[in-house]
């Protein structure tokens, strides 16, 4: 494979999380998935080998390409993510290398959150651990498309084919119970490659995809199905065209497509009217598809601010301040119920309080406690909201745009907890 | 409906990002050198705001260690987009003894910080628009598109906010402000395929031309008048090219033959080195470098 076939973009692109416990060699496996699809350039190659030297190890430290913060290689950990780009001549990949350590859980989830596919990685000698659990749990919250188990450290346990069923059956079980379907399972060497881009010749009795085989034929359809879903982010100060009264709406589309002459309707107010014209600065369009950002001209004068959401006048998100969803905790401070909350949902920002705690998920179990104890750092858990004013909301399952929200502390301004909406009130 | 290619998507997901911190901030600018990332920042913000003005000021911070080409090409650009076009200079801060050289030649780089900060206050900015790609260095691969500044300009690589999903979280208490990256996710490939794309003037230097340089820690350095050879270095005239554009003193060309976009184009493609190893004397101090100046509120 020559450098210019390995670094030419594809048309698509892949983003992929990984996750996985602390030291079961996330760094690595990306380090090695990089070097072997030859993305590491010769400048960044010595880089490595120095820095090798100079913490007295021998070769490559694959983990040193990525752990680019200074607190990150002096204790060998992942502190937050770091997003490494390469592509082969099938494809265009973004992957994300999120952190293992409980702590760190928040930049997990930041990673994860946009992923197509995820990689949680366990030491074949460990198998399952807590942070397994955890990690499976969120990308299960998270609705992320594809799972791959890598069961990784192969090397240090022979290459055994007992070692790794048994892994991959814990896991199965464990997923079962979190509604996963189609779990790709791998063994893989991230330190001496096996699996990972070669295949190596001490597996022969795994016969499925390496992991960049399968990396290179996952789907990527996203978002592009279901209603559309259109915040407005800004109103436009210009008036297009000849008619004194037509505003452009800049936004992008989150779900579905528009096209002109649709009947739309703006949320929360109700009203209608017809797409006018879809303008971007290279002209106009007849229709745009979900992931377009354009200016949206509507055919008549309607009183439309930032943080209002068009979708057609047929599919109606649920309008409601009051609703059930899960919250990923991600701050250190504690869910407080006294307090006021912004929910960011789309462009709009209100507050909002939390009405109830439901229940929150036993890690270990993976079971729902029923009970009322305040969220903490790295908790999952059921909650009933209140915000102070109706929103367009979709289920999570259904629109992940228009399903998800974030909660901002009012006083640090701090992003505290990722919402995915569960419940909504039907008719 | 057709998927986007890869530049539409890169596009609309940086046109995103740019409004809705303009939406939420009070008083944003950007950052403008008249490089080629700079130059596919004013590309964007024309996608994701005209007919309407720039909703924010262009800023540049002078080290005026800076090449004639691209300072020549920054009041154009400016003039042509009938922008308003700030300048601060490095050279300012020298004087009123807010900067404190050791040496009276060596670079300005590091210093841009104190001249950005002061500007920042000056103007009471709270948002930041700038070029920079996760691609270029390992300290920028771990920074979130919207990226939190304390009161005093300083990173905290460790306590980043969370970034999910599409949701931006653009909130700043007063006295902080906000780094924005909307090409985060570009690369030094995507930022030159849009160029052609766009079909957008770059200054000339980014193209090979004949320069006298010399050989110095396995780098070309310029011979420039801020830069004259050093004693027992030999001056040769070489056909070179910049694949980054900054401060005169740490900033190197690369041999080349590339004369258009296209060629450049395929260099990129087939480069060993990357952009900022090949290019950038100030990297390679430490493994550290980059890092240690954006936590002192480097962009």
């Amino acid at each position: 494979m020559t450098a210019t076939l390995t670094r030419l973009p594809a048309a698509d692109t892949l983003r992929v999380a990984t996750s996985g416990s602390v030291d079961d060699g996330k760094s690595t496996l990306i380090g090695r998935l990089l070097y072997d699809t030859k993305a590491i350039l010769a400048d960044q190659l010595a880089a490595v080998a120095r820095d090798t030297s100079r913490r007295g190890g021998e070769g490559l430290d694959l983990a040193l390409l990525t752990d680019g913060l200074t607190a990150e290689r002096e204790q060998g950990i992942t502190i937050d993510v770091a997003y490494r780009y390469f592509a082969t001549p099938r494809r265009r990949f973004i992957l994300a290398d999120t952190p293992g350590h409980e702590q760190y859980t928040r930049n997990m989830v930041t990673g994860a959150s946009q992923a197509d596919l995820a990689i949680l990685l366990v030491d074949a000698r460990h198998g399952v651990v807590a942070q397994t659990r955890r990690h499976a749990a969120l990308v299960s919250l998270l609705r992320i498309p594809h799972v791959t188990l890598a069961v990784n450290k192969m090397d240090l346990v022979g290459f055994d084919r007992a070692v790794f069923e048994r892994v991959r059956d814990e896991f199965a079980a464990l997923t079962h119970s979190l509604g996963f379907e189609g779990v790709t399972t791998i063994p893989v060497s991230a330190l001496e490659g096996d699996m990972v881009v070669d295949r190596g010749t001490r597996m022969g009795w795994y016969t499925g995809p390496t992991l960049l085989e399968l990396l290179e034929t996952a789907s990527t359809a996203r978002a592009a199905l279901g209603p559309f879903r259109y915040p407005v982010q800004l109103v436009s100060r210009s008036r297009y065209g000849e008619r004194a009264d037509s505003r452009g709406y800049f936004g992008r589309v989150e779900n579905g497509a528009v096209a002109v002459g649709d009947r739309v309707c703006v949320w929360p107010s109700g009203v209608t009217a017809q797409v006018a014209q879809i303008v971007t600065l290279d002209g106009t369009l007849e229709t745009a598809g979900a992931g377009r950002s354009i200016s949206l001209i509507l055919d008549r004068q309607l009183d439309v601010a930032r943080g209002d959401l068009i979708t057609h006048a047929g599919d109606a998100p649920y309008v409601t301040d009051a609703f059930g969803a899960r919250l990923a905790w991600l701050s250190a401070t504690p869910l407080d119920p006294r307090r006021t909350y912004l929910v960011k949902h789309g462009t709009a920002v209100t507050k909002a309080r939390i009405a109830a705690i439901e229940d929150r998920l036993d890690i270990h179990t993976l079971h729902p406690v029923p009970g009322e104890t305040p969220l903490a750092a790295n908790d999952i858990g059921r909650v009933r909201i209140k915000a102070a004013r109706a929103l367009p909301l979709d289920r999570y399952a259904d629109v992940r745009a228009t399903g998800s929200f974030l909660l901002i502390d009012e006083a640090t301004l701090a992003t505290v907890a990722a919402g995915l909406i569960e419940d909504l009130p039907r008719g | 409906m057709s998927v986007l290619s890869h530049l539409d998507a890169l596009e609309s997901e940086s046109i995103h990002i740019l409004r809705e911190v303009v939406a939420e901030a009070r008083n944003p600018a950007l950052l403008f050198s008249g490089g080629k990332d700079s130059i596919v920042m004013l590309r964007l913000a024309e996608k994701a705001f005209r007919p309407d003005r720039f909703p924010f000021p262009l800023l540049h911070i002078d080290t005026e260690h800076n090449f004639d080409e691209v300072i020549a090409f920054r009041d154009k650009r400016a003039a042509e987009l009938d922008e308003k076009l700030v300048v601060r200079s490095v050279a300012d801060s020298i004087r009123t003894g807010r900067v404190v050289l050791r040496r009276p030649d060596e670079s300005r780089n590091v210093h841009q910080s104190v001249t950005l900060l002061d500007a920042i206050q000056e103007f009471q900015f709270d948002a930041l628009f700038g070029g920079a790609r996760r691609d270029e260095e390992k300290a920028r691969a771990k920074e979130r598109v919207i990226s939190h500044r304390n009161e005093f300009g300083q990173w905290d690589p460790r306590n980043q906010r969370p970034e999910l999903w599409n949701l931006y979280n653009a909130r700043v208490a007063s006295g902080e402000h906000l780094r924005v990256f909307p090409i985060s996710n570009w690369t030094e490939l995507d930022v030159w395929q849009y160029i052609r794309r766009e079909n957008l003037a770059v200054p000339s230097i980014y193209f090979a031309h004949e320069r006298l340089v010399v050989e110095r820690n396995g780098l070309l350095a310029p011979v420039t008048a801020l830069t004259p050879p050093r004693a027992g270095e030999l001056a040769v005239q070489r056909s070179v090219r910049f694949r980054t554009v900054g401060d005169i003193t740490c900033t190197c060309p690369v041999l080349s033959d590339a004369a258009n976009v296209d060629a450049i184009i395929a260099e990129t493609a087939v480069t060993t080195v990357t952009e900022r190893g090949a290019t950038r004397m100030d990297d390679q101090t430490s493994e550290a470098s980059m890092e240690l100046r954006k936590k002192e509120g480097y962009f």
